[in-house]
């Protein structure tokens, strides 16, 4: 069955209190036709990548606007590596310099979207990558 | 079929294991109703049974989640392991789903003792997921003491969770105006234990009462009852306990841990009998009929289950001889639809 929808996890990592995009893009996600995991503030790498495995997640989706995205991005993706969760999609977005992109991606964060990018092009982009798994 | 059938068993013996990625992905297969779910189902069915089935219902906002978070800790602490199925609705119009029951959960994420699954409801009404039942069998089946089952924040009607559970919990808030008709006869008809919950709020207490007055002038509840006859050596169901809790401090949430394990210790006289005889006949039955739709408009039949149904729009057939026809048909093929 491949007409299930897509499953989305919306995961905020560190100390960062800034939740109005990660909130945005999840109920927009979901009138994407996606079905979206919220999991909250403040959450360890160890917590969200155990959230993406329980779920059964077919993309991890990481916002944050803390400026600690070097250390934290690079921890989801090793332990998700390290669970076999290679995959899942990773896309992230918040305030992350461009400079810093080409190492992140290098850590296998597939995506970044920056300060004003829209709903369509996050569900668009995810669509072009994802092939959801019957199980 | 025979590689679903392969893989399913795989996922199976994984699960049960303790692998808790080949569990993930059975809940997926069951959510999407696979051949690979169908093949698990069979297969770790006979190893359920032991957990302890308990739904969790009530107004959107009265506390569900908080208090599922609150009971792991509890259970935690008791040594017992906990699943969790928090089902949120799904968009008619998208098909999307905001899962968000999970946020409340999230300090118990790491713990392996513990596993939490948000499922969204996919069209289906009655609180819960069509697959929320062998969702939970395989979170059973996989070892775990206790399973949570939250429904959609309920309107009134959703009473599905008892079926499901063996024990049903219904939660209310605490009611700043006169009355409670916020409780909804139905709802109340299938609760085995009454939680107010928010019991930090003014008001908990004459909550409480109002609902306890509420439930001994009312027949005793209905279990969910099976429509196979209950023989008279059937205990009455007890009326509902009514207890107060602050499941965002913890409150009065050992006293409902206890309360639980009470009820389901009474089921050895029969009460949680009673609502697995539910369970099993509504599991059975789904599958009979939707066995029958597919028979029916499988290749072979299609045409003569097409011509009869025309004939029932067309009234030269009534519909009660048209489904004796179709039922006939099925034990001898012969016969004409
Ligand atoms: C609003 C705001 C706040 C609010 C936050 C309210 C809330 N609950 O969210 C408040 C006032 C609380 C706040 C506090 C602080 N803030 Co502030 N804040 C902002 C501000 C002005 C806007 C952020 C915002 O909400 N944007 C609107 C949303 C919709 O956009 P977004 O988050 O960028 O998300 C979009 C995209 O980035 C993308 N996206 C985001 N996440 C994801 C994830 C995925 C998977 C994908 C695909 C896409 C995606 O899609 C979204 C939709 O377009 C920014 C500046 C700015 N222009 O961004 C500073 C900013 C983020 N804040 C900043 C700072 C420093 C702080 C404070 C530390 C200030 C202080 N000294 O007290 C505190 C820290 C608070 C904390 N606990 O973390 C700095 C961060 C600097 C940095 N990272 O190096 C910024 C950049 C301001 C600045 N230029 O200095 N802040
Ligand atoms: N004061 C108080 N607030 C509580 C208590 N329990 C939960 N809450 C708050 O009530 C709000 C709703 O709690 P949830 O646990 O999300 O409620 P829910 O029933 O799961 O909600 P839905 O899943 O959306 O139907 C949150 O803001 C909680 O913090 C409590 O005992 N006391
Ligand atoms: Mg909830």
């Amino acid at each position: 069955m491949t007409d299930r929808p897509i499953k989305v996890l919306i995961a905020k990592p560190g100390l960062d209190g800034h939740d109005r995009g990660a909130k945005v893009l999840a109920r927009g996600l979901r009138d994407e036709g996606f079905e979206v995991v919220y999991t909250g503030l403040r959450q360890t790498p160890e917590m969200i990548v155990t959230a993406a495995l329980q779920e059964d997640v077919d993309v991890v989706g990481l916002s944050i606007l803390s400026g600690a995205h070097m250390t934290l991005l690079p921890r989801v993706t090793r332990l998700m590596h390290e669970r076999g969760l290679d995959d899942v999609l990773v896309t992230a977005g918040g305030i992350i310099p461009d400079d810093d992109i080409p190492a992140l991606q290098e850590a296998g964060v597939a995506a970044i979207f920056g300060p004003g990018t829209t709903i369509a092009e996050v569900a668009e982009y995810i669509r072009t990558h994802v092939r959801p798994t019957g199980a | 079929m025979s590689e679903d059938r392969i893989r399913g068993a795989e996922l199976a013996e994984a699960a049960v294991a303790g692998d808790r990625r080949a569990l993930a992905k059975l809940l997926t297969a069951v959510e999407n109703r696979t051949a690979i779910a169908e093949a698990a189902v069979r297969r770790l069915y006979p190893g359920a049974g032991s957990a302890h089935l308990v739904g969790i219902t009530g107004a959107p906002g009265a506390g569900k989640s908080t208090l599922v978070a609150a009971l792991i800790a509890e259970a935690r602490l008791a040594g017992r392991t906990v699943a969790v199925v928090a089902v949120d609705p799904s968009s008619p119009i998208t098909g999307g789903a905001l899962l968000g029951d999970r946020v409340r959960m999230q300090a118990y994420a790491t713990d392996d003792g513990v596993f939490i699954r948000s499922m969204a409801s996919r069209g289906h009404a009655g609180g819960l997921a069509a697959t929320s039942t062998s969702a939970a069998t395989v979170l059973d089946a996989a070892g775990f003491d206790l399973v949570l089952l939250e429904t959609v924040g309920t309107g009134q009607s959703e009473v599905e969770v008892a079926a499901a559970a063996d024990t049903t919990v219904v939660l209310e808030a605490p009611d700043m105006g006169d009355e409670v008709q916020a409780i909804k006869a139905g709802l109340l008809e299938v609760a085995d234990i009454v939680v107010v919950n928010k019991g930090d709020r003014p008001g908990a207490q004459r909550t409480a009462a109002q609902l306890r007055a509420m439930l001994t002038v009312t027949p005793a509840p209905r279990r969910a009852a099976s429509s196979l006859g209950e023989g008279d050596d059937h205990p009455a169901p007890k009326r509902p306990e009514v207890l107060i809790t602050t499941a965002s401090t913890g409150d009065g949430v050992a006293a409902l841990l206890a309360a639980l394990d009470r009820h389901r210790a009474a089921g050895r006289d029969g009460l949680v009998d009673a609502a697995r005889l539910a369970r099993a006949e509504a599991q059975v039955w789904a599958i009979v009929s939707e066995r029958l739709r597919d028979r029916f408009h499988g290749e072979a039949s299609r045409p003569a289950t097409e011509s009869t149904l025309r004939a029932v729009a067309e009234h030269r057939l009534d519909p009660y001889t048209a489904a004796d026809r179709l039922l006939a048909s099925l034990v001898d093929p012969r016969t004409p639809a």
